[in-house]
């Protein structure tokens, strides 16, 4: 298992510095001349090229590249070039909205779906199945920054329970901050739940037909006690992989939602970043998103062998 | 009074009516086989009696158990007998225990929910169980993942799941069909030995009479969802008054007529397959970072010659490296050590390309017929795959005559070539399968376990036309089986392998006969034989 575990963090390694080139060398041939960006169109070609220097632009790509993985390796993610503020500040700050917006999201979604699926699945074929799943399906279909839209009206607009968007910040004190989250969460985590509640639903029915299903019931377990003891761990396996999936997804694939809600999170920053050329903004998220996907992918890893002891030992 | 009274009872699935009116009853301390080929409604039967039926069925009539009518009775009347009156033993081993829950967990479950005893007193009477059924404490403790037990000993924990709790009816549905000869006789002694024990009812379904004959006291033969025959166990099997119970004899007893023309092909020019000092081992499981167990060897230092037209058969255990070693033969996979020879020459370091001729004389028969076709396509395009294996391509015309003469060699009508695999019986299938083989016209034919998924009267035709196509075609086989009666019917010799090694080998009737190695005798004592079991009842009835 610890072989393993070595392994997999090694392969991580190298991935992240796959990541890291590959980041870089696209960012470069992108057209768009930070330094004139930033000067404005009638700026003189000296002023540029001074700015150019300043910002280590006018240094070879492998250079400029070393000096950025160099900065990277002892968290040194470089200075935006727009706000004047080290990277790592920036990330910081709006990691502390999109983590917690991420992870209220994802649980939203798991607490939501798995019960349905649970319920669905029970009841294959009913009318309360097919309800279930037509609801879902219609989950999945909605885009989810008009579901947002009507969620600000109700519950912002016309009950007043919630703010309708903007974020006080932490200091503002913990309930403040999580109530303004608590319709984003929404928006982002009912549709994640309606795909996962579907894949919890399918993935169940597949174990139901399996031979120890009907072993179980056999012994004298009721349907419900066999669902609940014996399909849903065996069900776990691709509902962990389909939450992996999301947690990466709702971690930087909000941009939407948090414009929508005015939401200072990792999405938008990278949306003004890429914007506004400041490409060393980009680079550092893009880089902490990798890892991130990555840590989470070991980790969904882990979590099979947890479930699934034949997978256990396995080098 | 019965322990089981089945009267009249009728089953119906959608449309099909799966059991016509079926009577069958079981005393307490009674062995009851339930016998029929695969559709008959053995299975139906059992399921009707514990009411896990798939949505859908219908049943009618009566299941009289302890006074009680099953069919009348409610789900959680059910869930208080399922397990705990009546226990439940199934086909398939391999996938019958929850692969994430121990087998402790397994097995303690039912007893905690019929009995509400606490974990620690659970857990004791799990492991008195397990140590009942043959699984000791020493070397199967409560942890055990299924995944970590062979087929035969996670069938014994299926067991001890039924058994746990001494039901007064215990239901087995085909408990030995998966496993090999050998684990075949020990678990239906270890069923035998409980329902002794315990004074239990069992009701033992089988597609085999032969298998059912040496420990069932009555038998109730089922075809077609009726009841063809019934009554005591040696007075059915040695009157054999209905004609259907004759078949079934017959057929598990058949024996193809052979002419002695496929000797008289041999040609005195050499083996037509030469193994030599054939070797596989695999890499043994990793401990830690750098310890490794000895590598495991599956086949080992095995010498053998076929020769044109011979047919010889490879009997053995499973797990005795019978498998690998045709895999090995068929250049499926590559030895670690030794030689391979066919028609002269050399074959075990060719590359792909220079084994398309061998391969074209060298073709494979597999035991599940249906897996073994691309279920999209038609039975023409499936035959005519190998096809490819020859020199110069066919016309259109060509390719259609070849197809036409394998369909007609195999018994089925070339109107059939435009059909899909699924509309073909099992029977038909594993035709289909033969004539894919010899589309080639080639001189070996390796065959795994060709029958041993059919029925017995399906075997008995198939194993014909293997004879037919040896005597007519003068095609060599190997056969790997793990059934002796298939070895005796069609070959001329046999080969026994244990541990990698060939450890005895002659001429069929003779090893069979006489075995002198210690896994020859195993076999042959563990053979399901009518002939014999019925003797030996006779004999104990005086």
């Amino acid at each position: 298992m610890l072989n393993y575990v070595s392994k997999r963090i090694l392969i991580g390694i190298l991935t992240l510095l796959a990541a890291s080139i590959v980041v870089f060398i696209v960012l470069d041939v992108v057209p768009g001349d930070p330094a004139r960006l930033m000067l404005g169109m009638n700026a003189t070609e000296e002023a540029v090229r001074a700015l150019q220097q300043q910002m280590g632009l006018d240094q070879p790509l492998l250079v400029r590249y070393a000096s950025w993985i160099g900065g990277l390796l002892v968290g040194d993610f470089g200075k935006s070039y727009t706000y004047s503020v080290p990277v790592l500040n920036l990330i910081t700050e709006r990691i502390a909205v999109s983590l917690p917006l991420a992870l209220i999201s994802l649980f939203l979604s798991t607490v939501i779906a798995i019960p349905v699926g649970l319920f669905s699945a029970s009841r294959r074929g009913t009318m309360a199945d097919s309800g279930t799943m037509a609801i879902a399906q219609v989950g999945v279909a909605i885009p989810n920054f008009w579901f947002a839209l009507l969620l600000v009206y109700v519950f912002a607009v016309s009950l007043r329970l919630v703010p309708a968007g903007g974020f006080p910040g932490w200091n503002a004190g913990v309930w403040a901050g999580f109530k303004s989250l608590i319709l984003p969460s929404i928006a982002l985590g009912l549709p994640q739940a309606a795909i996962l509640a579907r894949v919890t639903r399918s993935a169940l029915l597949d174990v139901l037909g399996e031979d120890y299903i009907r072993t179980a019931r056999a012994k004298g377990l009721t349907r419900r006690k066999v669902l609940y003891r014996h399909a849903l761990r065996n069900a776990l396996i691709p509902v962990l992989t389909i939450l992996g999936l999301q947690f990466a997804f709702l971690l930087a694939g909000t941009i939407i939602i948090e414009n929508v809600f005015y939401l200072p999170g990792l999405g938008r920053l990278v949306f003004q970043a890429i914007t506004q050329r400041d490409l060393i903004v980009v680079q550092g998220v893009v880089m902490l998103l990798v890892a991130a996907v990555i840590v989470v992918n070991l980790l969904v890893d882990l979590s099979y062998a947890l479930v699934d002891p034949r997978l256990r030992g396995r080098s | 009074m019965n322990l089981l009274e089945i009267s009249k009872l009728t089953l119906r699935i959608g449309a099909f009516e799966a059991l016509k009116g079926i009577d069958l009853s079981v005393r307490t301390g009674e062995i009851r086989a339930l016998v029929g080929e695969s559709g008959s409604g053995k299975s139906m039967t059992a399921l009707s009696i514990m009411k896990l039926l798939p949505g859908g069925a219908r049943t009618g009539g009566q299941i009289n158990f302890g006074g009680k009518d099953l069919l009348t009775a409610s789900e959680a009347e059910m869930c208080r007998l399922r397990g705990n009156e009546i226990g439940m033993v199934f086909q398939e081993p391999m996938t019958a225990l929850n692969p994430v829950k121990t087998i402790g967990e397994q097995v303690a479950e039912g007893i905690r929910l019929h009995t509400g005893a606490t974990r620690a007193i659970a857990e004791e009477q799990t492991r008195a169980i397990l140590d009942r059924v043959g699984l000791p404490g020493a070397k199967f403790p409560l942890g055990r993942y299924p995944h970590e037990l062979s087929g035969g000993q996670r069938q014994r924990v299926v067991i001890a799941i039924a058994c746990a709790l001494k039901p007064r009816l215990l239901i087995a549905d085909e408990p030995t069909t998966a496993l090999d000869v050998v684990l075949q006789a020990q678990i239906l002694d270890l069923l035998q030995s409980l329902v002794d024990e315990e004074r239990m009812g069992l009701l033992l379904i089988s597609h085999d009479l032969a298998v059912v004959a040496g420990m069932a006291h009555s038998i109730t033969v089922l075809r077609h969802g009726e009841v063809m025959d019934t009554g005591e166990t040696t007075q059915i099997l040695s009157e054999q008054t209905h004609p259907y119970t004759r078949q079934l004899a017959q057929a598990s007893m058949h024996v193809p007529e052979r002419t002695a023309h496929h000797l008289t092909l041999a040609t005195p020019d050499g083996p037509l397959l030469a193994i030599r000092n054939l070797t596989r081992t695999y890499p043994g499981r990793r401990k830690g970072l750098f310890g490794r167990d000895p590598d495991f060897r599956a086949v080992d230092d095995v010498t053998f010659d076929i020769k044109p037209g011979q047919s010889t058969a490879l009997v053995g255990r499973s797990g005795c490296g019978k498998s690998t070693l045709a895999r090995m033969v068929l250049a499926l996979d590559r030895p670690t050590d030794g030689q391979i020879h066919f028609a002269g020459r050399r074959i075990d370091k060719l590359t792909p390309d220079d084994l398309r001729p061998v391969r074209r004389n060298m073709q494979v028969v597999f035991q599940d017929p249906y897996g073994s076709f691309n279920p999209r396509h038609k039975a023409e395009r499936l035959i005519a795959e190998p096809l490819y294996l020859l020199d110069r391509e066919l016309s259109d015309g060509e390719r259609r005559d070849r197809v036409h003469r394998a369909l007609e060699r195999v018994g089925i009508p070339r109107a059939d070539k435009d059909k899909y695999p699924h509309e073909f019986s099992g029977g038909q299938r594993q035709r289909l399968a033969i004539a894919r083989a010899i589309i080639t016209e080639p001189k070996l034919i390796v065959a795994d376990e060709p029958v041993s998924a059919l029925d017995v009267s399906i075997r008995a035709q198939i194993l014909d036309l293997f004879a037919d196509l040896n005597d007519r075609l003068g095609i060599a086989y190997l056969f790997i089986t793990h059934d002796l009666a298939v070895a005796r019917a069609i070959t001329d010799t046999v080969m026994v392998m244990s541990e990698g090694k060939i450890v005895e080998r002659g001429k069929t009737e003779e090893i069979l006969r006489q075995p002198l190695s210690e896994a020859g005798r195993a076999l042959v004592r563990a053979s399901p034989d009518l002939h014999k079991a019925l003797a030996r009842r006779i004999t104990e009835q005086g």
